[in-house]
């Protein structure tokens, strides 16, 4: 907000009648903040990581002296008027590898100004689709292969089948925003980058199934992307593609925005009906299916944001075209949330087949310290080992490896993430937004974090890890809904890849990354030390001392292990070193 | 007590279950939390008996029950956020400001949580006060901008 603030007064400064445009997330958030400059007859030109001062000097040199600075440019959009020597945007190494469908539009075009939307084919899906009979979208999405982007891969035309098969009436549909799943935030940027695809992919599937009612159920903890569907939805009556009679169909629905109240377990299907019906977000067993009885007792269908977006696509291309991307049961794109220790951090989508190593090193340029792992699917997924790397990422794939697609948070981990305390932060995470309902859920995942928990302290026993085991299996086997059956998933994935970790903690009371604060411990290398006191300035507890100019003292009684000293410290003179417990 | 604004929205509800939520959500965007004659006063309008609407908000964790400091401090817990030393944030925040997570200070400055995941995952970690994110933190940052709401009065 400083550097647009700061760019609309550097403009006002030297007289130049532009237009500022605010566009949703391109990608590469590592490069944040972007700023974007297009004059008339020249391409759009990019540069990152702005500030007031560079924004003002950038804005300067451009619409003063002419030129076009080197410094922080990314490059050009498209090929107009294409500038000598200046890199295309999507010539970036993070960028080029990449296919962006359902991304099309995000950071292009203008979300709050619906004529952008159309100018990109917008609503052209929605009109050959009501031109048609439903079943043709049917069958268009079934030779799509298209699969529930969600996380579980259900074939999309089949769920609405289901529920085309479930008679006529009153039929709902609802678009899955929630997206509690940590490290995931694809959905978010989809919706605030372009809602209008999020919201033709509604209609389109609501015209399908034969609902007059859908609703939108996101995270209040989304405030831009839910104004930004407010915006979009008024939009959308004022052209009469939703409402009564849509585009002269014959065919009319109602959308309403539900917000979620943070429960991670509402993004599983029954707990989410139950939470628009104003109860508490408790799953039920299934059958009967909410394709059959959901929400008020109706055939409901619920589809993910990302499943949505890429429907008017595929109406528009053809499923012909769709299958060009992806592989055998696996067709398509999909976005990922390219996070943790990796150096070009973002949103991406790749073609489904891509391999792991093309994510991380071309795309993600690498980890700065040695690769580790990558951790696919958020708590329901599992941790992958360096064996993977030339894996495709197929559901298939990644289900057989002992992890899940998930809905597309990528976290990687470099040799400084302990895993075993990673396991304990995901456990950590299951077991307090479990629902409660279920016996092995509530009181199975309560004791795998108390068992990792006594692990990552030092008070591992031999029998632990068979523990682990036996009960992450149970779990698994017994729980009600997805989030019981795959809560177990981190712990029983790094136990087969990262076994030794676990039994350098068990046996050795030894965390090999440092990472467990019961197992580190900071000193000062006194060879290292200048004495400058930095360290002593910020310790909150004041539990490093000495005199300046001679080495420093670490109280270990003191120290929270908060680490501000390691950070501050310019001459390395801080180590957080492993320790071992031996009494 | 909860403000008039809070309870005219109630009186305009159109007494359906399926309000509840959005109920408890606007008085809370009013009044900063869910007090317990909110909980009579909707227990009445929507004719559900005041153990279940307690039981329906304090089963997600957007509904708190006791009034806010004059900021409140989010700690992201996600997973990008714990692996770049989100636990480390959340140590030195909760040293500094001498409370756990879901208290106030007692001076009614601030408030802490500990959320699971604000959805920046790529600006890790973050921390989020009042309606401001602060991505990319360190400690030593966290204490700068702690300082700086602390100088402003």
């Amino acid at each position: 907000m400083d550097v647009r603030l700061e760019a609309e007064q550097t403009l006002r400064d030297l007289g130049v009648d532009a237009e500022i445009v605010e566009v949703g997330c391109i990608g590469p958030c590592y490069l944040e903040p972007l700023l974007d400059i297009k004059l008339p007859g020249k391409p759009r030109v990019s540069y990152s990581n702005q500030d007031p001062r560079r924004t003002r000097f950038l804005l300067e040199k451009v619409f003063q002296g002419g030129e076009w600075p080197e410094r922080d440019l990314v490059g050009h959009f498209g090929e107009e008027g294409a500038m000598n020597g200046m890199p295309r945007f999507h010539d970036h190494p993070m960028l080029k590898p990449q296919v962006r469908l359902v991304l099309r539009n995000c950071g292009v075009i203008d979300p709050t100004d619906l004529d952008h939307y159309l100018a990109r084919d917008g609503y052209r899906a929605l009109e050959r689709a009501l031109a048609g009979k439903p079943e043709d979208v049917l069958e268009t999405v079934k030779a799509s292969g298209l699969r529930g982007r969600g996380g579980a891969g259900f074939p999309t035309w089949m769920k609405w089948n289901f529920c085309r098969q479930a008679g006529d009436g009153q039929k709902y549909m609802i678009c899955n925003a929630d997206e509690g799943d940590p490290g995931a935030f694809m959905n978010r940027s989809l919706i605030e980058g372009d809602p209008h695809a999020v919201l033709e992919g509604l209609v389109l599937a609501a015209y399908t199934i034969g609902a007059s009612q859908a609703y939108i159920y996101i995270r209040a903890e989304y405030p831009l992307a839910i104004q930004r569907l407010e915006e979009a939805i008024g939009q959308m009556r004022e052209i009469g593609v939703l409402g009564e009679n849509i585009l002269g169909s014959g065919f009319s629905l109602d959308i309403t925005i539900k917000e979620g109240a943070g429960a991670f377990v509402c993004g599983e299907e029954t707990a989410l009906i139950a939470s628009i019906e104003g109860k508490r977000g408790m799953p039920s067993s299934r059958p009967p299916f909410p394709a059959q009885s959901g929400l008020h007792g109706r055939p409901t269908i619920i589809n993910n944001v990302e499943t949505l977006g890429t429907l008017p696509n595929i109406i528009r291309n053809g499923a012909e075209w769709y299958t060009r991307y992806g592989v055998d049961t696996s067709r398509g794109t999909k976005t990922f949330a390219l996070a943790g220790k990796v150096r070009r951090t973002g949103l991406i989508e790749v073609p489904l087949g891509t391999k792991l190593r093309t994510i991380i090193e071309e795309i993600g340029g690498g980890t700065q310290k040695p690769f580790k792992a990558v951790q696919t699917g958020g708590p329901s997924g599992g941790c992958l080992s360096a064996e993977f790397l030339d894996t495709p990422i197929t559901y298939e794939n990644l289900a057989q490896a002992g992890s899940i697609m998930g809905s597309g948070g990528l976290i990687v981990l470099d040799e400084d993430t302990c895993v075993v305390d990673l396991a304990k932060y995901f456990l950590r995470f299951t077991q307090s937004e479990s629902c409660g309902k279920c016996v092995p859920c509530r009181v199975g995942t309560r004791h795998l974090y108390n068992i990792l928990d006594r692990i990552t302290c030092g008070e591992g026993e031999p029998d632990d890890i068979r523990k682990l085991e036996t009960l992450g299996e149970v779990i698994r086997g017994a729980s009600l809904c997805g989030l019981g059956q795959t809560a177990p998933n981190p712990v029983l994935s790094t136990l087969k890849y990262f076994r030794n970790e676990y039994l350098a903690h068990v046996q050795e009371k030894r965390c090999p990354a440092a990472v467990c604060r019961d197992l580190v411990i900071y000193r000062v290398i006194p060879g290292k030390c200048t004495g400058c006191q930095s360290c002593v300035r910020v310790c909150p507890t004041g539990a490093i001392t000495g005199p300046r100019s001679e080495p420093h003292n670490i109280d270990e009684e003191k120290c929270i292990k908060c680490r501000a000293c390691y950070e501050i410290c310019r001459f390395d003179a801080i180590a957080g070193d492993a320790i071992v417990i031996t009494s | 007590m909860p403000a008039e604004a809070a309870l005219k929205i109630l009186s305009e509800s159109s007494g359906r279950r399926g309000d509840l939520i959005p109920l408890l959500q606007r008085v809370q965007e009013i009044d900063g939390y869910i007090s317990p004659e909110t909980i009579r006063t909707i227990s009445k309008r929507l004719r559900i008996s005041e153990n279940e609407v307690y039981g329906v908000a304090t089963f997600y964790a957007q509904f708190r029950f006791r009034p806010p400091g004059e900021h409140s401090i989010q700690v992201c817990m996600g997973t990008a956020c714990h692996v770049r030393g989100g636990e480390q944030l959340s140590a030195f925040i909760q040293h500094r400001l001498g409370i756990g997570p879901g208290q106030t200070t007692p001076d009614n400055k601030f408030d802490l949580e500990l959320v699971a995941c604000l959805g920046c995952c790529a600006l890790s970690p973050v921390v989020k006060i009042d309606d401001k994110i602060y991505s990319q933190m360190s400690v030593l940052k966290l204490r700068d901008v702690l300082d700086e709401y602390e100088n402003a009065g």
